[in-house]
Order: C-alpha cells, then structure tokens, then sequence
C-alpha cells in the first residue's frame, strides 16, 4: 500500500526505528524466532566445541578455490531453503484464496513473498549453486593448483555471502521489495515505493553483483591462462568450456545490471528522473537494460548446467561424448545469441511487427544449438553401455523434462502467441520447466557425480532416490498445472481469485509443492545418513564413477594443491586417455609447492560492505560515508599484507602422497 | 493466417481434450477473431514443434532403456563419437523447423500486430467498406480501469462495452504505473504505460461477458483490478450507450484526479459525460492544468531546449510527487504552467521563433507569482 508520508529521519539512525521491526506480524516473528533459536544453537554449538578459530583458518579466511566452492554450494543450499518457503507459501495462498476468501496472507505480505522468491532462488540460489561448481571444478579439470586470482576468489565469495544477508535481514527489519523480481519502474520508484524493500533489493544486488563479476574475471582468466602443458582449448572438457562461455556473459552482463541499478538508485535517493514518469523519464529504456542483463544470466545459469549433463554422460555411458566439437560451437553460438534476443521478454510492449519478429526469430535460433546439443547427449547414449546411477538419473530426467520446457519457449518466443501468454502462469510454468528441470536438475546430477571426490564419501543412494523421484514427480505436478491455467488466462502474481473452478488446479500445484519438499528432505536427509555412514561409502580411489577428466585422478577429496605434479595433456578426457595409456601415479621425485596464503580482507571487505548497504538502506548518512571510507582504506591496508604466499613442504608431499599410494596398494 | 487456420482448424481438437477436463480454456476457444487466430498460432506451433520434441523424448527413452549397462545385448562402441552425416542431420532437422516457425512468425507478427486496423471480422468475412471502428481510450489507473468513448462523449469505470463484429480501436494509457490490458477472449494483451499510447485493433463475434483484467502486476491492488467487458447486439450496445449518456455523473479534471487516487475494487461507474481533451491530458500528464504537457516539454525539446531559462520549466513538469502523497493542489511556486501547442507550427523547419510567443501568451493566462515566470517571460 501507498504508506504515508514517512516520519522525519533522525540524524543518528537515518529511516529506521522500532517500528521497522515487523513484531505484529505473526508468521515473520515466528520465523524469527525458528531462525533467533538455530542461530543462537549453532552459535553455541560452534563455541562448545571450539571451531571458531578452525572456521576462521580453515574456511573463512580460506583462499582454496576447493573450499569456497563449497561454501558457495553451503549458501546456495540454505538459500534454496528460505526461497523454497517462499514457495510453500505462494501455493498455500493460492491454494486457498477463492471466492472472496482473502487467504491468509494480505497483498503487501504476498508481494514481499514472490519478489523475495524470484530474487533469491535466481541471485541466492542458482547463482551461487553455478559459481560454485565452477569454482571448485575448473582448476581440477584443467590441471590448475588454484584459481588466477586466489584473494579475488575468496572476495567474491564473501561479498555474494552480503547481498544474500541483506535480503534476511529485511525480513525483520523493515520490508522486502513488493515490485517482483526485476523491479520495473515506475513501480519501483520512489512515488510507488516509498518504503526500504526496494533499496533492500538494489543494494543486495549490487554487492552481490560486485561477487559475481569478479568472480567471472577471477574464472576467465584461470581458464585462459592457467590450463595444465597440451590443454589446447578444443581439448578443454566440455564443463570447463560452458563455463569459460559462461563467465565471459557475466562480465559483460553484470556491469549492465549494475548501472541500470546504479541509475534506478540515482531517481530513488538524489531525485534524477531517468526511469520516472516526469520529466521526460523513460520506464520502457529501464525494462530493456535489466532484460539485456536478464537473458543472458538465464544462460549463465543454463550453460554449466549443460556443461555437467555432458560430463555426467560421457562418463555414465562409459563412452566419448558424441559431437565434442559441434558441442563446443553449439554452446559458443548459445554465449553469442543470448545477447540478441531480450526482447522476447516484452513483445506486448508495443514494439513495431519487424522488431518483434527479430526478437521472435532470434530467439527461435537459439534452439537450435539447444537441440544439436541433446541430440548430442542422445548420440553419447547410442551405442553405450549406462550405468543408471543418480548423476544419470537426473539427466535423463533432464533431457525429457527441460525438451518439454524448450517447447513452451519456443511457442512464446512467437509474438502473437506470447500475446496471450505472455505474463500468464504459462509463462511461469515454461521458466520453471527450464530452471528447474534445467538448471537445478543439473546442479543436483553434478552435485551426485563430484560430491565423492569434494568429501571423499558418496552420497547413500537410497535417500537419492527418493529425494530424485519425489524432485521429479513433484516438479510435473507443481508445474503441468500451470500451464492449464495459464491457457485459462490466469495471470501471474495474483494473490486471490474469483472463479473457484481453478481452485483444482491450484491445489493439484501445491501437492506438486509438497512432493518438492519431500524431494528437499529427503536430500538432507541423504546428506546426513551418508556423513554418518562415511566410512562405509568411503571412496579410496579417487575415481569412483570410473570418469574421464583431470579431477578424477586426484584422491578425494584433493590435497590443498590438487596436482603434485602438472599433469600433461595428451587427448581430450584427458584422465581417460591416461588410464588408457597406463599412466603411471608418480610416487617420488616431489619437490615444495607454491601455493597463496589464506587472509581474511575478503571477509572484512564483505562486512563493512554490508553494513554500508544497511546504512544507505535506512538513509543513516554517516554510517554509508564511514562505511565507504572503512571499504577503500581496507582495500589500500591489503595491499600492504606482502604475505601472500608460503611453500608446502617437500617432506608434507611426500606425507600426503605417499599415504595415497598406500591406500591405492592396499586396494589392488 | 487463412490457409493455416482452415489446415489447423482441426487441431484445435487437441486442447479440446483438456478441455473434457472440466476446464474453460478461454485462451484456447475464445470469442473474437484476434484472439482466434492467436489461438490457431498457438497450436500450429505447438504441432510442428512436436514434430520434433516427439522423437526427441522418445528416442531419450528408448536409448535409456535398450543401452542400460544390464542389457548385455546391447551394442557397446565405447569409441564411436563423431559421425558427420548424423551432425549433419542432428543441426539441419531443428533448423528446417525454425525456418517454417520463423516464416510463420514474420507473417502472423505482421497480420496480428496489434497497431494493424483490422481487415477481417472473421474468418469468412472482411471488414465491410467504410465500416468505423469504435473507438475506445482506455486508462490503467491505480487500480481501475477507467474507459473514454470519444464518438460519444461518455466514459466509464471498471465496465466496457462493444458490439458484435463491429472493429474496434484501442488507445491504451496509464496514469502511474505499467499495466496490461487483456481480455483473453477478445484479443491479446498490450501494455498501458504511463505518458505513453499503445494501441489494439481487437473483434467480439459473440454476444457475452467476458472477463478483462491487468496482466502486469502494478502493485497492492493488483489482484482485483478486474472489470468486464461486454459483447453486445448492436441494438443493445445502443441502448447501453443511452444508459451511460443517462448517468448525472460527469467525469471532468478535477473529478479524474479524485478518481486516480489508489483505490480498490471499484464498483464500475457510468459517466454521461466527459470533455472531449481530458483523455489526451491524462496521456500527456497535464489533467492538473498547472502542468506542462508532456507533447509540450518534447516540442521545446525538440527545437533545443530553451538553454538556461528552460530550467524554470522543470519545477512544472513532476506531476507524480503531490498526487501520490494525496494532494492535488499544484506546489506553490508555479513557473511556467504549459504553452500553447495549436498555433505551434510542428513542421521542423521553424527553430526558434514560435517558442517565444505562446509561451508569453499562455503565461499571461496563468497568473503567476513567482520572480521565475518574469524571467522567463522577459528572456523571451
């Protein structure tokens, strides 16, 4: 609602007082208390056993690229579990909100609800799951010891990590944006909205976009220049590839995204009209910047998804993955069109016919590389002798559910059918079709396949299952629904209906919702039935899945310098040609290894960050200023720290090596 | 669209199964041309696609199936990876289709833009010789839906009305923030922007209600921003013309800027009468008469600004600011309230003279108090 005129703001404490704190909303303080209860357990949990300094050496502060790969993987996680309730939440309301029933969450709660989900599961979630298999791959499959830039890495981690907090924190302090997850003005403006939500939104984006960027030079850069003696780049693995594409759209999409905010922020805090209805102020230039932006970043997601489904089944049907090249140029033409096609997103703007035909058409090209690339993967199945282990589970999963996704894309990359689609649940249920049966099907295959060589354990089966068919199941019921209503013309971000032969609908989608967190459990579960069972799943030989590329010839998990030795790359699948050769494990000659030396800027960077976001957040001027200054003086100290880098001992080379060579004895 | 939609006629079947359901797919059955051959699109489509994504899952399948490692049958080729002729095929199939979808886009995006006067009322019948289309400006208002009928001098709130197979013509604004306006059983949607006109050229074939809404979240009230639109004989449109132009209300500027104020679920209001200009000053965000006009701000614009003394115009161009914290009294300090556009000469030969003299003459029509409008008057 339009709140009224906002009180003064106090020199000291800017816009925020105790009436920012939403204690007279049931559900948020419930959740704030679940969250103030598992805060305060784990707190005491971690003191009890006295981990602080260990979190502080080992993981925190930690510079290895193995490491905050997987914490990256630890937020995305927890991510998907506040954007998941969200979830819950939309199909519970939705579920029940018919025939002048209101349900039992009022529009501005509903509003905070789906904005906050979009924005966290694509930005907290997806994001985060795609770095962070990134982080902790490329380097092994090319043979590096670490990433190009080991401080920027850790960095980029952490400032993720603070946008991420700034989207919590306004669950209990002040409010979320209402404006769905792209904040188009001039709903978003400061006349529609007045209130903290939005700047919440901006500045958690752009601090964590500052991650994201980073991360991206950080991962072209090790690609590019780091890749183990015969690597040529037509001998890259296939992941290692949509990577590469994958972070070169995000350093040239982030900045957009950045400025655009840049810009929104300008019109919200100094009074600038570029987006606003005055002035001369154009809202349509705003919806074709973050859409220049948006569509590449569903390929940012969508590509090291692809990236893993090509290394899980090559190494699954114990087979070459077919068409490696066509894969390659495939995945090369998807990196270039993405930039042509944003404005399939706005076809019902008013646009002319020819510029929508454009876009139409562009966006119709993609799917062609889309589809020489499943029918690559089907060609790798052809001929091949599968092992249906969980990795390969989810890809067939994949390839059925993301070409039935690909379908409804392609439909409403038509201009006159988008016109009575576009914005519609269908719309909804195409985007869930291609993120989850897409990407998170395929951060889930890629988290079964390298979790063994990350912890040294696989992941219980059983559980897998049952968390795989209730994922699966669940997604088709939660979704195909949708798509029924969408061609009812049922719009998106309704929070009530009036016509109550939907509601079946609805209701069948919410079961689909519960089966979900069925699947989610389950998963959890999983984890912590394996961690118990380790010793028993234990994987000793590095290469449990029998696979074909330069990581599975570590030991899992990898010692902190993955490689004793630079290994040299005579064939694609490099591992495999090896084992093939009858590559002989070096087991002497070890000389010290020069490795980076952990720091915690990265982390100190990240929470004065935040509290600089919080500051310009709530208008507390002196914090933002001090928080500024606190940013470019930490950064100009860090430059000073010459301890950067150590040497691992020959003799801890030796130790570590020659401990592996025992374990692989003792199996033979 | 003609030789598809008779072809494809028959596959409208398949949605129709879903509809055995129990379920009314207006998107899929609906009632007015537009929207019909949107609908026949999306099933042409959708067939040709299958063409292909049929296969596809098939053959994932049937591989999944026959080369499972239990199957020892199965032929193992554990180095079989490259086989030009299958690449050959495996691009080519996907591009034959996208070219017939991409012909059938550039068509239909041409034939169904919806700034395109219509040319058929349906499929068997041309839009007769010297037919007008009604006309209707609709306004996307927080959040109501507020309807001008120019060739009758009404307007209403919340509740449209059209006769069967008579063209009618959009012209969409909105007065805050972005809206759609859809009526899936009519036509698809378009955008209604604020300062902005899009427009829809849309048919109704059949009598009936029909549900029309905002497909564009706009904010707290968005959920109820319904209204329904009614296909009429045009015998009983006539007689709703004559109950709206009976209706004592009347819809002026200040009554439109009471109007716009946020509000929800708005009973739908009938207006007997509305002057004829207050459609175009809601596009151009001058309804509050101290306002410039935003052609008026773009025609200064155009012929370069008015260097520093333009400056004075700023401070009477915000328009959103009083209006949504609940006032509409203008900020006190006017400058230049508008100029006269008529006797502008728009041809984009004449630079700088015709700025000068109606702005002199609209601002002598506004008395103003502040020192800036002496300036600006005087500079000229």
């Amino acid at each position: 609602m339009t709140p009224a005129h906002q009180a003064p703001e106090s020199v000291l404490f800017g816009r925020l007082s105790l009436e920012a704190i939403p204690y007279h909303e049931p559900i948020l303080l419930a959740t704030f208390a679940v969250a103030a209860l598992g805060g305060i357990g784990v707190f005491a949990a971690i003191t009890y056993f006295r981990l602080w300094a260990w979190l502080w050496r080992e993981w925190i502060t930690s510079i290895d690229h193995k490491k905050i790969g997987i914490m990256y993987m630890i937020l995305g996680l927890i991510m998907l579990l506040r954007g998941f309730a969200d979830a819950l939440m939309m199909r519970l309301q939705q579920a029940i909100a018919f025939g002048g029933a209101e349900g039992y969450l009022p529009p501005h709660h509903y509003d905070q609800i789906f904005t906050a989900h979009g924005v966290i599961m694509i930005f907290f979630v997806a994001m985060p799951f795609v770095t962070g298999l990134m982080n902790y791959l490329v380097p092994l499959q090319i043979g590096a010891r670490d990433v190009a830039f080991p401080f920027l890495n850790n960095f980029s981690f952490w400032m993720t990590t603070a946008g991420a907090v700034l989207v919590m924190v306004s669950l209990f302090v002040g409010e979320f944006a209402t404006t769905g997850w792209l904040a188009y003005p001039p709903l978003s403006g400061i006349y529609s909205s007045p209130g903290v939500g939005v700047d919440y939104y901006i500045w958690a984006l752009q601090i964590a976009g500052v991650g994201t960027t980073l991360s991206g030079v950080n991962l072209i850069a090790t690609i590019v220049k780091m890749r183990a003696p015969g690597m040529t780049m037509m001998r890259m693995p296939v992941f290692t590839w949509t990577a590469l594409c994958s972070n070169v759209l995000i350093v040239a999409s982030f900045p957009v995204l950045g400025a655009t905010l840049a810009l929104l922020s300008l019109d919200r805090y100094v009074g600038t009209n570029f987006f606003t209805n005055d002035l001369g102020g154009s809202a349509m230039m705003y919806v074709n910047l973050i859409w220049i932006w948006g569509h590449p970043e569903v390929y940012i997601l969508i590509l090291p998804a692809f990236g893993v489904f090509s290394e899980v089944v090559a190494a699954f049907c114990g087979k070459r993955l077919f068409g490696y090249a066509s894969m390659v140029y495939a995945t090369v033409v998807i990196t270039i069109l993405s930039y042509l096609v944003w404005l399939h997103h706005f076809f019902t703007m008013g646009s002319g016919a020819s510029v929508n035909s454009f876009f139409g058409i562009t966006t119709m090209i993609i799917s062609i590389p889309t589809g020489a690339k499943i029918f690559n993967w089907l060609f790798t199945m052809y001929k091949g002798r599968i092992r249906f282990d969980l990795p390969m589970m989810w890809t067939v999963s994949f390839m059925i559910t993301f070409t039935i996704g690909g379908m409804t894309g392609v439909l409403l990359a038509v201009p006159p059918a988008d016109f009575v689609l576009h914005n519609s649940l269908f719309l909804i249920a195409h985007f869930h079709n291609v993120i989850i049966g897409g990407v998170l099907f395929g951060m889930f295959a890629g988290i079964y396949f390298w979790w063994p060589k990350a912890f040294g354990f696989r992941l219980d089966p059983f559980w897998g299952k049952v968390s795989f068919w209730c994922w699966t199941v669940g997604f088709y019921f939660a979704f195909m629904p949708l798509y029924v209503l969408g061609l009812m013309g049922v719009t998106r971000r309704m929070s009530k209906f009036d016509d109550p032969s939907l509601q079946i609908w609805f209701v069948i989608a919410a079961i689909g919702a519960l089966m979900i967190l069925g699947g989610i459990a389950a998963f959890l579960v999983q984890i912590f039935v394996s961690f118990m069972k380790r010793e028993e799943l234990k994987d000793e030989t590095g290469d449990p899945w029998n696979a074909r590329t330069l990581e599975w010839s570590t030991s899992s998990p990898p010692p902190p310098y993955n490689f004793a030795f630079t290994p040299i790359v005579h064939d694609l699948d490099a591992w495999w040609d090896m084992k093939r050769r009858g590559y002989i494990r070096p087991t002497e000659g070890f000389i010290p290894i020069h490795m980076p030396k952990n720091t915690g800027a990265g982390f100190v960077l990240a929470v004065i960050a935040t509290i600089a976001g919080f500051a310009l957040i709530w208008h507390i001027w002196w914090l933002a200023v001090a928080g500024f200054v606190a940013l470019v003086a930490t950064a100009i100290v860090h430059t000073f720290n010459y301890k950067r880098d150590f040497h691992i001992p020959a003799s801890e080379v030796v130790e570590t090596e020659d401990a592996r060579t025992k374990l692989l004895a003792a199996r033979a | 669209m003609k030789p598809f939609g008779r072809l494809f006629r028959a596959l409208a079947i398949i949605p129709a199964f879903l509809a055995l359901a129990g379920c009314e797919m207006v998107v899929m059955s609906p009632s007015g041309d537009i929207a019909a051959q949107q609908r026949d699109l999306v099933v042409i489509s959708t067939v040709l696609m299958l063409l292909i994504i049929v296969p596809v899952i098939a053959l994932t399948i049937a591989f999944a199936w026959k080369y499972r490692a239990s199957n020892k049958d199965a032929d193992y080729d554990p180095d079989w990876h490259h086989s030009t002729g299958l690449e050959v095929v495996i691009w080519a199939a996907p591009l034959v289709i996208i070219i017939a979808l991409g012909a059938i886009t550039w068509v239909s995006t041409h034939l169904l833009d919806p700034y395109r006067p219509l040319a058929r009322l349906d499929a068997s019948r041309p839009v007769p010789e010297g037919t007008q289309p009604l006309r209707v400006q609709a306004v996307a208002l927080d959040w109501k839906w507020l309807f001008f009928y120019p060739d009758y001098g009404v307007a209403t709130v919340n509740e449209l009305a059209a006769p069967v197979d008579r063209p009618i013509s959009f012209q969409l604004t909105s007065s805050s923030v972005m809206n759609s306006f859809y009526v899936p059983a009519l036509a698809g949607m378009i955008y209604a922007m604020p300062a902005m006109e899009t427009k829809l050229h849309a048919v109704i074939n059949k009598a009936g209600v029909f549900d029309g809404f905002s497909a564009n979240y706009s904010g707290a009230g968005f959920s109820d921003m319904r209204f329904k639109f009614h296909g009429l004989s045009q015998a009983d449109f006539d007689k709703w013309i004559e109950s709206v132009k009976a209706s004592a209300d009347q819809l002026d500027r200040a009554g439109f800027i009471e109007l716009e104020k946020p509000s929800v679920r708005v009973a739908p209001r009938k207006y007997g009468s509305t002057p004829a200009d207050l459609y175009d000053a809601i596009l151009n965000r001058c309804v509050d008469s101290a306002k410039m006009c935003v052609k008026d701000m773009m025609r200064v614009d155009a012929q370069g600004g008015m260097g520093l003394a333009g400056l004075g115009n700023v401070f009477s161009l915000a328009y959103d600011q009083p209006r949504r914290q609940g006032a509409h009294v203008a900020p006190q300090a006017r400058y230049v309230a508008a100029i006269c556009t008529p006797e502008a000469p728009r041809d984009g030969r004449t630079v700088e003279a015709p700025i000068a003299a109606p702005l002199g003459k609209r601002a002598s029509l506004e008395p103003s108090t502040s020192a800036g409008t002496a300036r600006v008057a005087s500079s000229n």
